[in-house]
């Protein structure tokens, strides 16, 4: 067992970092050094728990760095961490995607107030991934609304308020479902077992419940994780907010605060009610996939690059929804996986975005045509993001879609049968948005755009290294993955789900 | 006839007695020497009287853990944890109270003389409503309350909205008692008394042949205490008074009347009418339902600040029925949860409130709040935290209070209210959030500076810091309110 404090860390950081800021807040000029320095140091700690993180821990499930402090013993509230071999993955991921988030997609305006939100950000998105507690998850959970409302009202796009207001009202709707949820589960369990009231995630998995009440609490949780993740019909908030946000809202928005929505289907709503899941999972199934058709349909009709990379999005969170209730082992490992490989190209595709809006002042594709010809490294780092996405052998992209395309053909063909052509219309619509705007003859502004810098290559550099190396070697991953997501099948076997 | 008088334990009554002697003194010494008493000397004598309502409860904790709940004057007062705890509460709303109620004075050039006195008496109201064992006693707290309050409400005799709000409030409130007051007879009709734990013990043995007379007292008296706590649909009188009395008053009110009020509400429920849990509960639903929607759904269209906070007040309102609704043990503690962390967080944002009113306290705009924080990032970022918090975001004390009534609902099998009632949260986070978007506007730069007077200030502070601390550290005030309620009386 490792020391909790590695994790605590990653909560304390951040908001030292915003304490610097907040306390030298006249000196703007080294906002953005101690944005990038707090995040960079954040990037350190989950690596060293990355590495450290040994899964075979003894009666601690797949658990690490564990640590339980009851808070307020009335409310049942605790601080309690740990990570699996899930969340670790999500913890790199949301480093990652902020330090270059930080470095890439500065906002110069009220840049002090700005980096402020995106630790806090960190702080709370970090904060839910390390929670082993459901009412301490729900509180980060329901905190990281706050700072992205911020940022996508402040420093948005020209529709910024609507957007925020939308994103807002559906997001905070449906975690009343998941709180409800939650408060029932955990009095289920009081009443069963007595003592003190505990939202304990491990305490709490053995709860006994009903059939009935299992499905009825899965639903809460599912529309709540639905909502955040999004899973259709539950989407229509996305487009129009990953649009209007600044470009480092959209890549934490789509990468981060996305995944809080597939970690929680996966670990809270499965992991906790896997009798349910036979039941539900025709339903969920079926919305996966109609989400996969009809995101890469509206991709394909998209008028602007960032509603593109929105509906893809909504299409791959189907293919991780796909993966995440098939009830088999490899669909499951490979949708943990899509997790991680789908933030990291979202970022890097939202990146590429905030390039070219910076040079074009526009990313509508109707103002684009023939970027390759003035910028080639940008035209070449769009190609291995996108097929990344489309799925390209030796990209990380594949791997984590091919686990899932197989584990469901095991165990539901014919989700699997349509899913797939899922693949081949995420192919037409990038293709398709990759000869709009970067082929044909460049002319008046676009003719003369610059290429990217040597600093933006830089920045961009880890992810298209992420991109690469998990197509290649995504073992490392997949080791740490493996023995979490198998303590969560053993649950849902048993009822004859999986195969 | 020979009356004997009944006992009295001091103790028990000693913070009304400390608000009630502060009072009479300010009185005698304004009376005899009117051109001595001091703005300065007023607030001293209010804050010394409110710091010992704090220090009693210290004692009268200590006094009822190791002898346990008890009750005097003829079972008339009770003193448990639960009375205890809300007297302290009503302490520090004093104190906060007068601090801002100081600098107002000073800035709208009158003499608090008489301001003190009401203030104090009207506590020393809330005080008793908080101990009453008894339906005629806990009408006699409510008037106390209630006629300070009207005084006070009417307090700014330069302005006519000041007097307006008066009069609506005191006919308004004069209607309510007398709703009360009939409840409690038709009570005693039923029952053949009107003592709480009498009516409790009445009802545990007897079941009642025609409960008709119970139930209408029972009605009777719910309308008369959502009059006063403000529950839709008796609320109407809410948004008027909250604009037009003086800001201070405003903020007081909104805390001392909720505690006063809802503590005997528990009591008169869970001790009284327990028995009666199934006639009551769905009355109840309903009342929750409109409350949390209507302080909600109104909240979003008000352009004037007080207004739209009497909204909140009004959602807050419902939030803290819900606790009631449970009856449970869990429910009360939820309830006192949530009236300990709403004092402070209320009074702190009328201390803006009353700061940006300027010295005529009539600009309450929603739109002069408009960069604020740009303009003053000290207090426009308190501000924002106090919105924040009374929104209910994580990790102030805003969430928690919330959270606990909500996790006494569904614990008392309420899970469709909680999740209606988190729908109404929704909306009203909605408007919290708007408002603190809006401090943050960088368009209204120009706006004079607001001078922060330094006990104005440090009530803002007390209010922030609280949430936050006690947001994060949740223990403390979490097990006061559940040990306050295991020593409730039975």
């Amino acid at each position: 067992m490792h020391s909790s404090l590695w994790l605590t860390a990653l909560l304390v950081v951040p908001l030292l970092g915003m304490a610097l800021l907040i306390a030298f807040r006249k000196v703007t000029k080294g906002a953005y050094i101690v944005g990038v320095a707090t995040a960079a140091v954040e990037l350190a700690i989950s690596l060293v728990v990355l590495f450290l993180y040994n899964s075979g821990i003894k009666g601690a499930g797949t658990f690490d760095f564990a640590y339980r402090l009851i808070v307020a013993a009335p409310f049942g509230l605790a601080y309690d961490v740990a990570v699996s071999g899930i969340s670790i993955v999500m913890i790199v991921l949301t480093a990652i995607v902020v330090v270059v988030a930080l470095l890439g997609a500065r906002e110069t305006k009220h840049e002090v107030a700005f980096v402020c939100w995106m630790l806090f950000l960190l702080m709370a998105t970090m904060g839910a991934f390390v929670s082993h507690d459901l009412l301490e998850f729900f509180l980060f959970f329901e905190l990281t609304l706050v700072p992205s409302y911020f940022l996508i009202a402040q420093w948005g796009g020209p529709e910024r308020a609507r957007a925020a207001l939308k994103f807002f009202i559906y997001t905070f709707f449906g975690s009343g479902f998941l709180l409800v949820g939650i408060l029932y589960l955990g009095f289920a369990h009081l009443h069963q077992a007595g003592g003190d009231l505990n939202f304990s995630y491990g305490i709490l998995s053995g709860t006994s419940l009903s059939h009935g009440t299992e499905v009825w609490l899965f639903i809460a949780f599912a529309i709540s994780f639905a909502i955040k993740s999004p899973i259709f019909p539950f989407h229509t908030w996305s487009p129009i907010a990953y649009a209007e946000a600044p470009t480092s809202g959209s890549m934490v928005l789509s990468a981060l605060l996305a995944k809080l929505g597939t970690y929680g289907l996966l670990v809270f709503a499965v992991g906790l009610f896997p009798l349910a899941l036979h039941t539900i999972q025709p339903y969920v199934l079926t919305l996966a996939v109609i989400g996969i058709l009809y995101g890469s349909a509206l991709a394909a009709v998209s008028k602007d690059m960032k509603r593109l990379v929105a509906y893809s999005s909504l299409a791959q969170v189907g293919f991780i929804t796909l993966g995440t209730v098939t009830g088999s082992k490899l669909a499951m490992v490979g949708a943990v996986l899509l997790m991680f490989n789908h933030g990291v190209i979202t970022a890097a595709f939202f990146l590429i975005i905030g390039y070219i809006e910076k040079r074009r002042g526009s990313y509508l594709l109707a103002d684009l045509k023939g970027l390759q010809g003035p910028a080639p490294v940008l035209a070449a780092l769009f190609t291995v993001v996108m097929l990344a996405s489309i799925g390209l052998p030796g990209l990380s992209g594949f791997i984590s879609e091919f686990l899932i395309l197989l584990g469901t053909f095991g165990t539901h063909q014919w989700w699997g049968i349509v899913a797939t052509t899922g693949v081949l219309f995420s192919a037409l619509y990038l293709l398709w948005a990759y000869q709009q705007v970067f082929q044909g003859k460049a002319e008046g502004p676009n003719a003369t755009i610059k290429d990217v810098s040597g600093r933006e290559r830089l920045i961009i550099l880890p992810l298209i290294m992420l991109i690469v190396g998990l197509g290649v070697f995504p073992q490392p991953l997949l080791n740490r993955i493996t023995p979490s997501v198998q303590q969560i099948v053993v649950h849902v076997a048993p009822t004859g789900v999986s195969k | 006839m020979k009356l004997v008088a009944p006992s009295i334990h001091y103790l028990a009554i000693a913070p009304e007695l400390a608000l009630l002697g502060g009072a009479l003194l300010l009185l005698f010494a304004s009376a005899l020497r009117p051109s001595r008493i001091s703005n300065l000397q007023a607030t001293v004598v209010t804050a010394a009287s409110s710091i010992a309502v704090v220090v009693i409860a210290f004692f009268q904790w200590s006094d009822v853990a190791s002898h346990g709940a008890r009750t005097t004057i003829d079972h008339a007062i009770a003193l448990d944890g639960f009375s205890i705890v809300a007297s302290a509460i009503v302490g520090v709303g004093l104190l906060l109270s007068t601090l801002v109620a100081h600098d107002w004075a000073k800035r709208a050039n009158v003499r608090n003389g008489e301001f003190s006195i009401l203030a104090l008496a009207a506590s020393s109201g809330a005080v008793i409503m908080a101990q009453a064992n008894d339906l005629v006693v806990i009408f006699i707290a409510l008037e106390i309350l209630s006629i300070g309050l009207y005084v006070l409400v009417a307090f700014d005799r330069h302005r006519a909205a000041s007097s307006e709000a008066a009069l609506k409030y005191f006919l308004m409130g004069g209607f309510a008692s007398a709703v009360f007051i009939y409840g409690a007879a038709l009570v005693y009709g039923a029952t053949g008394t009107t003592n709480l734990s009498s009516i409790s013990y009445f009802l545990g043995k007897n079941e009642l042949l025609r409960p008709g007379l119970l139930i209408a007292g029972g009605a009777l008296l719910l309308v008369g205490f959502s009059f006063k706590v403000a529950a839709a649909p008796f609320h109407s009188w809410a948004p008027d008074v909250y604009q037009g009395a003086p800001s201070p008053v405003t903020g007081f009110m909104a805390s001392i009347v909720k505690v006063g009020a809802f503590a005997a509400f528990v009591r008169v429920l869970i001790s009284a009418l327990g028995t009666q849990q199934d006639t009551w509960r769905p009355i109840f639903w309903v009342l929750i339902v409109l409350t949390t929607f209507v302080g909600a759904g109104l909240a979003l269209v008000q352009r004037d600040a007080k207004r739209l906070l009497a909204y909140s007040s009004i959602n807050h309102a419902g939030f803290m029925l819900l606790g009631l609704w449970a009856g449970t043990v869990r429910g009360a503690a939820a309830t006192l949860y949530y009236l300990i962390t709403y004092a402070p967080l209320v009074i702190a944002t009328f201390a803006i409130v009353t700061l940006m009113g300027g010295p005529n306290d009539t600009s309450h705009a929603v739109e002069s709040y408009r960069g604020l924080a740009r303009r003053q990032p000290w207090l426009g970022g308190a501000f924002a935290i106090l919105l924040l918090a009374q929104a209910g975001a994580p990790f102030t004390t805003g969430f928690f209070a919330k959270f606990s009534v909500l996790s006494a609902a569904v614990d008392a099998g309420g899970a469709p209210i909680a999740i209606i009632a988190m729908v109404a949260a929704s909306i009203a986070f909605f408007f919290y959030l708007r408002w603190t978007l809006s401090l943050y506007a960088e368009d209204a730069l120009d706006a004079p500076r607001i001078v922060v007077p330094w006990p104005t200030a440090l009530v803002i502070a007390f209010g922030v810091v609280t949430t936050i601390v006690f947001g994060i550290w949740v223990g403390p005030f979490a097990d006061l309110a559940h040990k306050a309620t295991l020593l409730f009386l039975p």
